[in-house]
């Protein structure tokens, strides 16, 4: 009965082919938005908001465009901001090398949790990787670079290939931007190239693209690499952003709110993990002033988006007449 | 019946010897042996349960073989991956419609013509390094009827066109060997007519093996017909032997025969 065919993710349905125009006015928007972001609101805030909406992205890529769920991520996205942070401070590294030691780090960890996992379906899949993730929270708490508890404090962020100090906030805050435009536009290519397309057919039946001849096996693991990899993009730059790396965002809670974000903003989509993770972190921001337990609001609000919106924010508004209208599709 | 029968026979492609699987402990195959032959149409008949999937997921690997052994053009497949076997040209449909349903017509074709091509591993040039696959696509989805759906997705097909779609993308490997389960379960008569013709057509440059259930339609354009009952081998023989057969004639009623 292996004939079978699995059913391709409810959530990941294109609508009609997106009108080039609308995709044009958004990465529009989009950058303004960007630009004016800092004059509005407090730098800092809204660099946290672009790593995590840049981890959330690249989280993405693995569950959204490859139909793995990894329970794992916390140990890309903390890792290389160890990697990073470590690099920066004890060996002087300028930022952006600092930061490639991070992606470099996360995309071995990647490619050593990966090589372990890919074989495993659904929900085991998840597990091993969760269990992976957690192995390498022990090494972390045990390790003497990371500075257990304590984490690695004041990480210097530098100058830019040496010209450009990393201290002033604006410059932060437009390298910081810059990064992140470049993160989405690399997932934004993987998803639509030659790979993307058989990463695709891969999820909309597994059992096809075997029997046509992939190695499904090898495109699920290079995808996860990838995955890994541009996770790592957001945790160094998080170092850098932050000038601290800690336990916290090796923990497995970690890698359960980058589903969180995946899953509020839609999965599947280029903008939805974006929105899903400026929502989680705003409401988190708001919470930790006042009495409200902010685990038990997210949950709730989870709870309700998931009942709710199926696909998530902006598949929601993708599949609706709105979205139609406007010629969107639910993979924008 | 046809002008292919009276030659000699063509060379076998695709054999099996003392095939067989459990399922702890169930024996849903047992001691099947099949000869395919380049440029004939055999058939795999038998009634619901006989265990023909299962024969079709042992030829393709998709399912490890308890015991036996199998051929493919010389070649010992018996341990290798199932994609490993499509890439040396055994190339399979499955009984429940095997599209990719988000994808055109277009995209399915050529997400089979991506691997040929080398055209699978860049993830960083833009989907119109597709492009120059269009025409060789373009070609299939014209031969087998397709064009005015040409970006249409898969999933809004008819039934019948989805099946002749997965047809065509099997068709863009040009594999040597084709095993069809099933390639027209649920059609319309029109729909049966076509697909039987198109079969027939790809049938003169290679091997078919195909699970069949209607009958006029294995008396018509199968060479061969083995039947399965309980995953042994009853009955082989051309269809008219076949069908004269009494255990044949046992075994197949109170079904459609
Ligand atoms: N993966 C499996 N696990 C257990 N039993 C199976 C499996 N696949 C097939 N079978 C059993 O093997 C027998 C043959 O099934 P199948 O090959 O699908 O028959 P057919 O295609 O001739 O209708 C059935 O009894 C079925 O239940
Ligand atoms: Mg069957």
């Amino acid at each position: 009965m292996s004939g079978s065919t699995p059913t391709p993710s409810a959530a990941a349905v294109p609508q009609a082919p997106s009108r080039p125009g609308v995709t044009a006015a958004l990465v529009v928007a989009g950058l303004a938005a960007l630009i004016a972001a800092p004059f509005l609101f407090y730098p800092v805030f809204v660099m946290t908001l672009l790593c995590f909406a840049l981890f959330a992205a690249a989280f993405n890529l693995l569950l959204g465009y490859t139909g793995l769920l990894s329970f794992g991520h916390a140990a890309f996205f903390g890792g290389a901001a160890y990697f990073t942070a470590h690099a920066a401070k004890v060996w002087g590294w300028s930022p952006e090398l600092a930061l490639l030691l991070g992606v470099a780090g996360a995309a071995g960890l990647g490619l050593v949790m990966g090589a372990v996992a890919i074989r495993r379906q659904g929900i085991y899949f998840a597990m091993v990787t969760l269990a992976l993730s957690q192995m390498f929270f022990f090494a972390c708490l045990q390790m003497p670079f990371t500075h257990g508890e304590d984490g690695i404090q004041s990480v210097p962020r530098g100058m830019l290939l040496g010209l450009i100090d990393l201290n002033r906030p604006l410059a932060m805050y437009f390298f910081v931007a810059a990064v992140f435009v470049l993160g989405l536009a690399i997932i934004w290519r993987i998803v639509n190239s030659p790979f993307g397309m058989i990463l695709k057919a891969i999820r909309e039946n597994e059992q096809r693209a075997i029997s046509l001849g992939y190695s499904v096996a090898r495109y699920k693991l290079s995808a996860f690499v990838m995955s890994a990899a541009l996770a790592g993009l957001a945790g160094g730059l998080k170092a850098l952003v932050l000038q601290f790396a800690t336990l916290t965002d090796v923990a497995w809670q970690m890698s359960g709110e980058v589903i969180l974000m995946t899953l509020l903003g839609g999965i599947g989509t280029m903008v939805g993990p974006v929105f899903g993770a400026g929502l989680v972190i705003a409401l988190q921001n708001r919470l930790a002033t006042s009495d409200f337990p902010v685990t038990i609001i997210t949950g709730l609000v989870f709870m309700v988006c998931v009942l709710l919106f199926r696909r998530g924010l902006i598949g929601e508004l993708a599949a609706s007449r709105i979205g139609k209208t406007l010629g969107m599709r639910a993979d924008t | 019946m046809t002008d292919a029968a009276m030659t000699a026979e063509p060379r076998v492609v695709l054999s099996a010897r003392g095939l067989g699987r459990d399922f702890a402990g169930f024996t849903a195959v047992n001691n099947v042996d099949l000869d395919v032959r380049h440029a004939r149409i055999h058939a795999l008949i038998g009634p619901n349960g006989a265990g023909k999937t299962t024969v079709f997921n042992l030829l393709t690997k998709f399912l490890q073989p308890t015991r036996g052994r199998i051929t493919l053009m010389g070649t010992d497949i018996t341990r290798m991956a199932p994609d490993a076997v499509a890439r040396m040209g055994l190339v399979r449909s499955f009984q429940i419609s095997a599209v990719f349903p988000h994808l055109t017509v277009l995209e399915n074709i050529r997400v089979a013509l991506q691997r040929p091509a080398e055209l699978h591993r860049q993830f960083w040039r833009p989907l119109s390094a597709l492009d120059v696959l269009n025409g060789r696509a373009g070609v299939l989805i014209d031969e087998l009827g397709l064009t005015p759906w040409r970006d249409t997705r898969a999933a809004d097909l008819s039934y019948g066109r989805k099946r002749v779609l997965e047809i065509a993308t099997t068709l863009a490997l040009d594999p040597e060997v084709l095993l069809l389960d099933e390639p027209m379960a649920g059609m319309g008569h029109e729909d049966v007519q076509m697909v039987a013709a198109i079969i027939r057509e790809l049938a003169r440059h290679r091997a078919v093996l195909m699970v069949e259930h209607n009958l006029s339609v294995v008396a018509d354009i199968c060479d061969e017909v083995t039947v399965l009952q309980r995953g042994e081998i009853l009955a082989r023989g051309d269809y008219a032997t076949v069908a004269a057969d009494p255990r044949v004639r046992t075994a197949y009623m109170g079904s459609d025969a």
